[in-house]
């Protein structure tokens, strides 16, 4: 699996600006004093050694959970009653900075291998069959909610589009800057959902309209919202939070 | 040569004495990254001192624990296969008579417990020693039902779903920082089974130097 490290997805930057970024990194979200604690005997120059060691361990388990996913093991779907009311907002922003995106302007593009390059309007992915879910939405700060969500079939829809579904990842663009990118096998796996409602309501603003990626079989952080382009390719494209250090598959 | 010393008797072989360090380091890095992964979304009122947990961020935490829990996973096959494949854990820690354990844990309570021969654990022993076991192994299966709800849902119908097997994850969790707390004071209170956990020796009490 082709990965970009820091460094080089930092390219444009000189390498002091690099050694300064990365040393702010750190001290943002490195180790902390119990690690510090952990780690006494252990000089400064080690402490990247140590970072190196947790994304090779990270990437070992994006394989480890690729393995353990079956895509015919559904999430468990529950009943209607059991939905969380009112469902938690959240994002990498507060409810107060939600984009209002222009449904008449709004396209959805598509790219990569795929054989129909056409941008999608909303009204004709409203047009096309859509199924429902009421699932649990688990986030990676550990809580949990139930919702419903209805949509198109993302499967059904990579098939409209020709995707070449031999290939490994979908990557995804957002109108609110964000972005994230999955394995083949969750697109294509049964509750894997273009949605366009939550709630048997038109998918409101702080859920992702105009439309949003659904997938029970993966964290929160994962589904993207205000989805504006999505891209098929061999190429791995990473993500907001995935860059950061969170691990990419988090499946569930 | 050591083990045929008259003064010495044998108590810890090998395999125990370092996978016992290794999951102690491995608990170490579960529970301090663990902490810091529950203060994201804390269970109950309260939060981990952010001093006292590992990872530094959600995000790093997260990959302390995914990749400490390989350790441990694979650190206590290793121990539960010799372990029964060799005696060790039938000869060492069964019988368990539970009026025994019971009788124990009140004399080491009022401070009477005689602790001769180290060789032969005591009732009170027996039951911390396999309550931890079981405790790890209770953290593993709601550890992988936490991680994995949807692969493991069979496992996860046992504890009531995602939210219920988080909720055992952290009371498990509970259990152990309390057996490691009772077993530390414990060998502070019988200071010589410490460097037994390294040597695999011991000395025997009024044996010759």
């Amino acid at each position: 699996m082709k990965r970009r490290t820091m460094a080089t997805s930092l390219e444009d930057f000189s390498a002091r600006d690099i050694a300064s970024l990365q040393r702010r990194l750190f001290m943002k979200r490195g180790l902390s004093l119990g690690a510090l604690t952990l780690l006494s005997g252990c000089d400064v120059t080690n402490r990247d050694s140590v970072q190196k060691v947790l994304n090779a361990m990270s990437r070992w388990n994006d394989g480890a959970q690729a393995w353990l996913f079956d895509p015919n093991r559904l999430a468990p779907e529950f009943p209607e009653s059991a939905i969380t009311r009112p469902f938690p907002f959240n994002a990498y922003y507060g409810v107060e900075e939600v984009r209002r995106v222009d449904a008449g302007t709004w396209r959805l593009e598509v790219g990569g291998l795929v054989r129909e390059k056409k941008p999608w309007t909303l009204t004709e992915l409203y047009a096309l069959p859509q199924t429902s879910q009421v699932t649990r939405h688990i986030c990676v700060e550990g809580w949990s909610a139930i919702g419903k969500w209805s949509g198109v079939r993302f499967s059904d829809f990579l098939q409209r589009i020709g995707a070449d579904t031999t290939a490994k990842y979908v990557g995804f663009r957002c109108a609110d800057d964000y972005s994230t990118s999955i394995d083949m096998a969750t697109a294509l796996h049964p509750q894997t959902q273009l949605t366009l409602r939550f709630a048997d309501q038109v998918l409101p603003a702080e859920f992702g309209f105009p439309m949003k990626l659904r997938m029970p079989t993966k964290l929160g952080f994962k589904n993207p919202k205000h989805v504006t382009a999505l891209f098929v390719t061999n190429d791995y494209p990473g993500g907001y939070w995935e860059d950061q250090g969170y691990n990419w598959y988090s499946g569930s | 040569m050591i083990a045929a010393d008259p003064a010495y008797i044998r108590l810890h072989p090998l395999l125990v004495r370092v996978t016992h360090w290794v999951n102690a380091f491995a608990i170490l890095i579960m529970v301090a990254s663990g902490w810091r992964i529950y203060n994201a979304s804390p269970l109950f009122g309260f939060r981990f001192p952010g001093e006292l947990t590992l990872g530094g961020w959600l995000a790093g935490a997260i990959q302390w624990h995914f990749a400490a829990m390989w350790l441990l996973a694979v650190n206590g096959v290793i121990y539960l296969v010799y372990g029964i494949v060799s005696g060790h854990l039938r000869r060492k820690l069964l019988p368990l008579n539970p009026s025994a354990v019971f009788r124990d844990v009140r004399d080491a309570l009022r401070g009477r417990l005689v602790h001769d021969d180290l060789s032969v654990y005591n009732a009170a022993q027996r039951a911390a020693y396999l309550g931890a076991i079981a405790i790890l192994l209770a953290l593993v299966a709601s550890g992988l039902v936490v991680w994995k709800p949807v692969q493991f849902h069979a496992l996860g119908v046992l504890m009531g779903d995602y939210e219920g097997a988080r909720l055992v994850h952290f009371f498990a969790m509970a259990a152990l920082v309390l057996f490691v707390v009772v077993h530390v004071a414990m060998v502070l209170l019988v200071p010589r089974t410490l460097p037994s956990m390294f040597t695999g020796r011991v000395k025997i009490k009024g044996g010759t130097t």
